[in-house]
């Protein structure tokens, strides 16, 4: 057999797990992955070795979310391999890998469900989503990207292991059973471990159309199941980025421009030369950077290089005066985002309106992990060895930085400590590059604390006015959102703004649950001064903020408790209903507190789950602190429940940090906040007692990496 | 040339005195587990165990260590037998696990000075910074490992 046709058919297979659909695949090899020695591959997914150790090859980033051992789940209920012989690794960058789930819903506002798409509008999704080559890991999607995918995987491999076993045993394929790792004929008490028919079952035809088990036979989907990732989490033999090492390999930190839009315009670093271990000064893209034998040597000899930077066109930009000119731009010309009904009419004739003004500041990603890179270039090509979310991005990046095409890009993605969407970005592993490619030697560049504070994709700061109408019940009848904000995405992907403009200025807005009769959102899309990105839950974040605040504004001007409006208003959605539900009861609304506390509430859909929280909160010596926070959460089908409560505790810890210390402030151009002394963090004295609850659902799965952060802030305020 | 005891295990290392020990122990030892997280002392991801004591390894001058013994993440047990790393293990507590390294170790230095810590005895002796929020999990393993403890 053609050996590129037999690797596509298989490519095809897998990727039509994800749609139900046969797609053309586009050729792309498997070289570079790096199944062990002997081991028999199946597809771009799945290695079965001699022992009948199991490895898949996710696609997808290990960043604390659990995405290798939910999706190692997914493939081993359908493989039937034993759960201690399964290791899961990020594969390379390959369009194998591309996240069909995460691309289809950013083209179609969160309306992704293979189930709720014709299959005209999913072919065609589906294509330029595997086009543009997003293998990326966001957008709360790797366990609904690979709910289908993976167990398709797996119940075709499983299906080929049975055949080879059948085969050799002249027995047919029905009579068989499979039971942790071994195919057996019970008939005959015949025994084949999958080590041994590996080799034979992965090069027979992989069947097309195997069905996967009911729900109620799975015994590893729903579980909690311990992460595979946590064992080595407790020893240091975890390997982030930060911890590679290569035969020969020098390390570098880098000085990039404190100003935004600035560039380097020439540098002294006779100093830097002087001192022990340093090797070069190098121009990098962004800034400058020093090479040295080690980290040590190579940040202190940055200290001694003396910089000249050309300020360029936003020396005098400051966080002031950006609040005034996005708020200015909330009475100037909007873009529309959604509407329904006739908004202005029925703010005209309202009984009484509400109006309400929010600032939200830039956030920094400050994951624990700071920034960095490792990079080899030889003849062959180039190794870059990156915790990153986004392998097509750094590929790219590293191609383009080398003067290379990117079939010649291996990308190896180590664990990343932290991410949030920083790590979705390539301007670290640009740098990289181009210090191996000068050096002819790997090198690693770890930026500061200082530089990964400073040289950030920021949450974008947004301004928004929120206005409703209620009528003489008291309810809303009119409610008009008007946001001014930057683009995520003009940089980041700009197709999208040509085909419906940037999702992540309206989500959490514009699909609002509550059943309002005029609902109008309006944007004002300001110019990206300061570099901005995805920030856990993206537009969510804002947009989940303005709204859930201000509905309990309408709450108070309407005489209405804030749990009752909700529950009015989402008379039509039974998830979302159900959900308030079991947070009034479990956090106890209604239930008196002791003086000097109260407690707020806030319910937001994102990523295809629904989450409520109650938080409350005290007021000690004129400081917030939070007591404790409930959360309700419907994210469809659980995978593994412990994971999603520590994502939910997760998020909501990460809305704290935010809610009590988060401000990114610009002066002068550049930002002011440095390291965690002045951009502090919650630790373990400010944490709340949280308790997460999830509702048993049979429905799709829901993301659970950022849904639990919208909730929080507005529950707080 | 500087003699350190690490794990007891004795090592040479042509430092200069002012390297602070993290980079010696990632970069000349080759001992990755302790963690580079802010430099300034800050957020503990580089914790270290000094003579049993808790140190921010980031801004501890190598040659002001001396003879004194430290223990890093690599050495708190062998095969993960630590009684803190069981439990970490039983309470799932790591997401990401950059800081972990840190947290353990800070968690081993409270635990020996105090077996039986309160809340408040946790919250005032270990602030390490976790930005996946792990906290609760961290306060429920340690306190298994106490009610554990005789």
């Amino acid at each position: 057999m053609n050996r590129s046709l037999d690797l596509d058919r298989r490519r095809f297979l897998a990727l039509a797990g994800a749609t139900g659909l046969v797609l053309g695949g586009h050729g792309a090899l498997l070289d570079g992955i790096a199944a062990e020695p002997g081991a028999a591959k199946f597809n771009p997914w799945l290695a079965i070795d001699r022992d009948g150790m199991v490895t898949l090859f996710c696609g997808r980033s290990e960043m604390g979310q659990g995405a290798f051992t939910g999706l190692g789940q997914l493939l081993a209920e359908e493989l039937g391999c034993d759960w201690q012989k399964l290791k899961v690794e990020t594969g390379p960058a390959d369009s194998a890998f591309v996240n069909i789930y995460g691309g289809v819903e950013l083209l179609t506002e969160g309306h992704g469900e293979p189930d709720q798409m014709g299959a005209t509008k999913n072919w065609i999704l589906t294509k330029i989503a595997k086009n543009v080559s997003m293998q990326f890991t966001g957008g709360s999607s790797s366990a609904r990207d690979g709910f289908i995918r993976l167990r398709t995987v797996g119940a075709t491999a499983r299906a080929m292991l049975i055949e080879a076993a059948a085969h050799e045993w002249g027995v047919t394929a029905g009579e068989c059973v499979t039971e942790a790792g071994i195919v057996t004929h019970p008939r005959t008490g015949r025994r084949r471990s999958y080590g041994d028919l590996a080799a034979a079952a992965a090069k027979l035809d992989p069947p097309g159309d195997v069905p996967l088990k009911p729900r109620a036979d799975w015994t590893l989907i729903g579980q909690p199941v311990p992460r595979l990732d946590v064992p080595a989490k407790t020893d240091g033999s975890a390997i982030f980025g930060i911890d590679v090492r290569r035969p020969n390999m020098l390390f570098a930190t880098v000085a990039q421009c404190p100003i935004f839009g600035g560039k380097l315009r020439r540098f002294d670093a006779a100093a830097a030369l002087a001192l022990p271990g340093v090797k070069a000064v190098r121009e990098v893209p962004g800034g400058v950077a020093v090479v040295a034998d080690t980290t040590w040597h190579a940040r202190k000899g940055l200290q001694t290089v003396v910089i000249e930077w050309d300020e360029g066109p936003n020396a005098g930009l400051d966080s002031a005066a950006l609040d005034k000119h996005y708020l200015a731009a909330l009475d100037g010309k909007l873009d529309r985002a959604a509407a329904t009904g006739d908004v202005e009419t029925a703010l005209k004739t309202a009984k009484q309106t509400v109006t309400a003004d929010y600032h939200l500041p830039f956030l920094a990603h400050a994951a624990m992990e700071p920034i960095n890179c490792t990079a080899e270039v030889t003849e062959t090509g180039v190794d870059v060895w990156v915790p990153t979310q986004a392998q097509t991005g750094a590929e790219k990046a590293a191609a383009e930085a080398a003067g290379m095409s990117t079939s010649k890009v291996r990308i190896h993605t180590t664990l990343l400590g932290g991410s949030f969407g920083r790590r979705a970005e390539a301007d670290f592993v640009a740098q990289a590059v181009t210090l191996a490619k000068a050096m002819k030697q790997p090198v690693q560049v770890l930026w500061s604390r200082e530089e990964d504070m400073q040289h950030d994709f920021y949450r974008p700061m947004a301004v928004s006015r929120l206005t409703a109408g209620l009528d003489a019940a008291g309810m809303p009848v009119a409610w008009r959102h008007r946001v001014a904000t930057n683009s995520i995405f003009a940089r980041q992907f700009p197709p999208l703004l040509w085909m419906k403009g940037d999702p992540a200025i309206a989500e959490g807005s514009a699909e609002m649950l509550y059943a309002i009769p005029n609902q109008r959102m309006e944007s004002s899309t300001q110019e990206s001064l300061v570099p901005v990105g995805a920030w856990r839950s993206v537009g969510h974040s804002l947009n989940g903020f303005f709204k859930e605040c201000f509905l309990d504004e309408v709450a108070a001007a309407g005489g209405i408790d804030p749990v009752e409006l909700r529950r009015r208003l989402l008379k039509d959605q039974p998830r979302a209903l159900a959900v308030l539900e079991r947070l009034a009861k479990e956090g106890d609304w209604g239930k008196k507190l002791p003086p000097g506390q109260g407690r707020g509430v806030a319910l937001h859909a994102s990523f295809g789950s629904i989450v409520a929280e109650i938080a409350e909160v005290a007021v000690e010596d004129g400081r917030l602190s939070v007591k404790r926070v409930v959360a309700v959460v419907d994210c469809g089908t659980v995978i593994n429940p412990q994971i999603v409560e520590a994502q939910i505790q997760g998020g909501i810890v990460y809305g704290l940090t935010a809610a009590l210390y988060g401000k990114i402030t610009i002066e002068k151009g550049r930002v002011v906040q440095t390291n965690f002394p002045d951009y502090d963090m919650v630790r373990l004295a400010q944490m709340p007692k949280i308790e997460v609850h999830v509702i048993a659902s049979t429905a799709y799965p829901g993301g659970v990496g950022e849904p639990g952060t919208p909730p929080f802030a507005p529950a707080v305020a | 040339m500087i003699t350190l005891s690490v794990n007891g295990k004795k090592h040479e290392v042509a430092v200069e005195d002012d390297t602070p020990l993290l980079w010696v122990l990632r970069d000349s030892i080759g001992l990755t587990g302790t963690k580079f997280g802010c430099g300034v002392a800050a957020c503990g991801a580089c914790t270290v165990l000094v003579d049993g004591e808790a140190k921010r390894s980031c801004m501890l001058p190598v040659a002001s260590v001396g003879a004194a013994e430290i223990t890093t993440i690599e050495g708190l047990s062998p095969h993960r037998g630590h009684i803190l790393q069981k439990a970490w293990i039983a309470a799932q507590v790591p997401q990401c696990g950059y800081c972990q390294s840190g947290m353990l170790l800070a968690a081993a230095a409270l635990l020996k000075q105090n077996p039986k810590p309160s809340d408040a005895d946790i919250d005032a002796a270990i602030t390490n910074i976790c930005r996946c929020g792990t906290y609760q999990r961290v306060r429920q393993a340690i306190h298994m490992v106490a009610e554990a403890a005789p």
